[in-house]
């Protein structure tokens, strides 16, 4: 019998554990280990942000969605890895601290035949001074209860422009590395939708900083579409939309420090500027949780086995390249790390080869250029893969079976404008592959045919189904398995 | 007393983006269009998806 163990039950972690309990839950063992007692469906949290949702819609209990099944949940976070074992035994373990009521603090080392990294970020707000709703002045819609907060913050400035006050809303990144700018754009045109819906959008200057060198880059480098009889760049795409309700736009920004009601950013001449806000949700840089590995004797080898940013390295080709010389081959495709063969790193705690955007550096010599994305679509696909995989080499297979590199997948994006069933909209853009490879496709990097996007309500609908039919999925209902992931 | 119009302010921010117009913003949330749009959209992600499988 084997023992695999799942580190996080996020929407990579999860997806790996629902297949692997299918396959191989009768005979073997999973462990799934989450400091988190809920699952979140992240995606739908901009509308707990703007009052559209309630934090119990986008969220379930975990223990109570295992107990129907043979996982084993332990509520713990991860704290090292052992991949050699000790000197007492040379069975590999991980070190976790329960955060379970009523065994918070307990330490315990888990056994495992194989480890799934699916950790996801650690929300690193402390990267930008003032930064976050826990230390800082600004919101965040990166949890549940960030959303909540955002919106009793954002209903609490819908009152007071509905008594006459003005308002200024700076919506984006709070850094010049982050990632998933995705999220923060949904939000804004949410913000706006709201703001409208309460009749109080004329009282409210609204603005979207980021890191991105231009509107619509989304930290995959910007896509190319085809629309109206010409290939169009979704920057075009991007500013119509801000233009048509009212938003203005700072990018190519690296937010150094928040103050209450003053964001201080400075651009890629290295000149220093302030933005002033009543309300700000600004996206955190990501970082890796910090896991520390030791080897047999116990001496830190974290280095081997993590990148710098606290992300595991895996089967990419980590060699510095200049911008021109990177390829789509550099991208991880069993995500199987390369000293233990029997660890995989998925979802956002993989550690990237590279960007996707072209990295770029202000004359302060401050990096302000998006980190790649690699949430929703390409995290669940990564996790079907790596499952197959690990369920093969428990079977017999001396190598991962399956493959799933973001140069050779697609990824699709609702990112919703509007909520309403009428008169709601959302952008819904596809992109294949999400890594550009111009030695497939020398013109754009991506499958024109593929690649595409439109802005309406059926893109509301979708999000909407999305929503429902992922939740209902991650649940473990009826016929989940043949739902696409 | 009406307010005499100005004329728009050109090389700002806001000037040069396309925006779109009375017709595509009116079917953009037109229900026929919009259900056929859908369909078309699960077909686009449903062909992703099988491209992506390995």
């Amino acid at each position: 019998m084997s023992k695999i163990v799942i580190l996080g039950a996020g929407i990579s972690g999860h997806t790996a554990a629902r297949y692997l309990n299918k396959w191989l839950g009768k005979n073997h063992e999973i462990i799934v280990v989450s400091p988190n007692a809920k699952w979140n469906w992240i995606p739908s949290n901009i509308w707990v942000g703007v009052g559209e949702m309630t934090e119990d819609e986008v969220t379930f209990d975990l223990a109570e969605i295992y107990k129907k099944t043979h996982v084993d949940f332990r509520q713990a976070k991860a704290l090292s890895l052992n991949p050699e074992g000790s000197t007492e035994s040379d069975k590999p373990f991980v070190t976790v601290e329960y955060t379970i009521e009523g065994r918070a603090g307990e330490v315990e080392n888990i056994e495992y035949d194989y480890l799934i990294n699916a950790t996801g970020p650690k929300l690193n707000f402390a990267a930008t001074n003032g930064l976050g709703p826990e230390h800082g002045h600004t919101v965040s819609v990166c949890t549940a209860s960030h959303a909540l907060e955002a919106n009793e913050k954002l209903q609490g400035h819908i009152t007071d422009m509905k008594a006459g006050e003005h308002r200024t809303f700076v919506i984006g990144t709070g850094h010049g590395m982050c990632t998933c700018q995705g999220a923060a754009f949904e939000y804004i045109y949410n913000v706006d939708h709201i703001l409208r819906e309460e009749g109080v959008r004329h009282m409210a200057r609204i603005v979207w900083l980021s890191n991105e060198y231009e509107l619509g880059d989304f930290g995959m480098g910007g896509v190319h579409i085809e629309r109206g009889g010409y290939i169009t760049n979704a920057k075009t795409f991007a500013e119509s939309l801000m233009v048509e309700r009212g938003i203005e736009w700072i990018t190519r920004a690296h937010v150094s420090k928040v103050e209450a009601g003053k964001i201080h950013y400075e651009i890629m001449d290295g000149s220093q500027h302030v933005q002033e806000f009543d309300f700000s949700m600004l996206i955190p840089p990501f970082a890796g949780v910090g896991l520390k590995t030791y080897d047999k004797a116990g001496e830190d080898i974290t280095s081997e086995t993590f990148a710098p940013n606290g992300f595991m390295k895996v089967d990419a080709d980590y060699t510095p390249r200049p911008y021109a010389e990177w390829s789509a081959k550099d991208w991880p495709r069993t995500y199987q790390t390369p000293k233990y063969k029997n660890i995989f790193a998925i979802g956002i705690a993989f550690a990237p080869p590279h960007l996707i955007s072209k990295p770029m550096q202000n004359a302060n010599g401050i990096a302000i250029n998006p980190t790649p994305p690699r949430t929703g679509m390409p995290s669940a696909s990564m996790a079907v893969a790596v499952a197959k995989s690990v369920r093969d080499m428990v079977n017999g297979a001396e190598q991962p079976t399956h493959t799933a590199s973001m140069a050779e997948m697609g990824a699709a994006c609702v990112a919703s404008t509007g909520a309403h069933h009428l008169n709601g909209t959302a952008v819904t853009m596809t992109v294949f592959p999400v890594v550009p490879d111009f030695e497939k496709y020398p013109d754009y990097g991506r499958d024109m045919e593929l690649t595409t996007g439109e802005v309406g309500l059926a893109g509301h609908w979708m999000k909407n189904l999305l929503h429902h039919t992922f939740i209902y999925q991650a649940k473990m209902k009826f016929g989940w398995s043949v739902l696409p992931d | 007393m009406a307010v005499k119009p100005t004329n728009k302010e050109p090389y700002q921010q806001a000037y040069y983006p396309p925006t779109p117009t009375g017709w595509t913003r009116y079917m953009r949330t037109f229900l026929p269009w919009q259900a056929f749009r859908f369909l078309v959209i699960n077909f686009k992600m449903l062909k992703l998806m099988s491209k992506s499988h390995h």
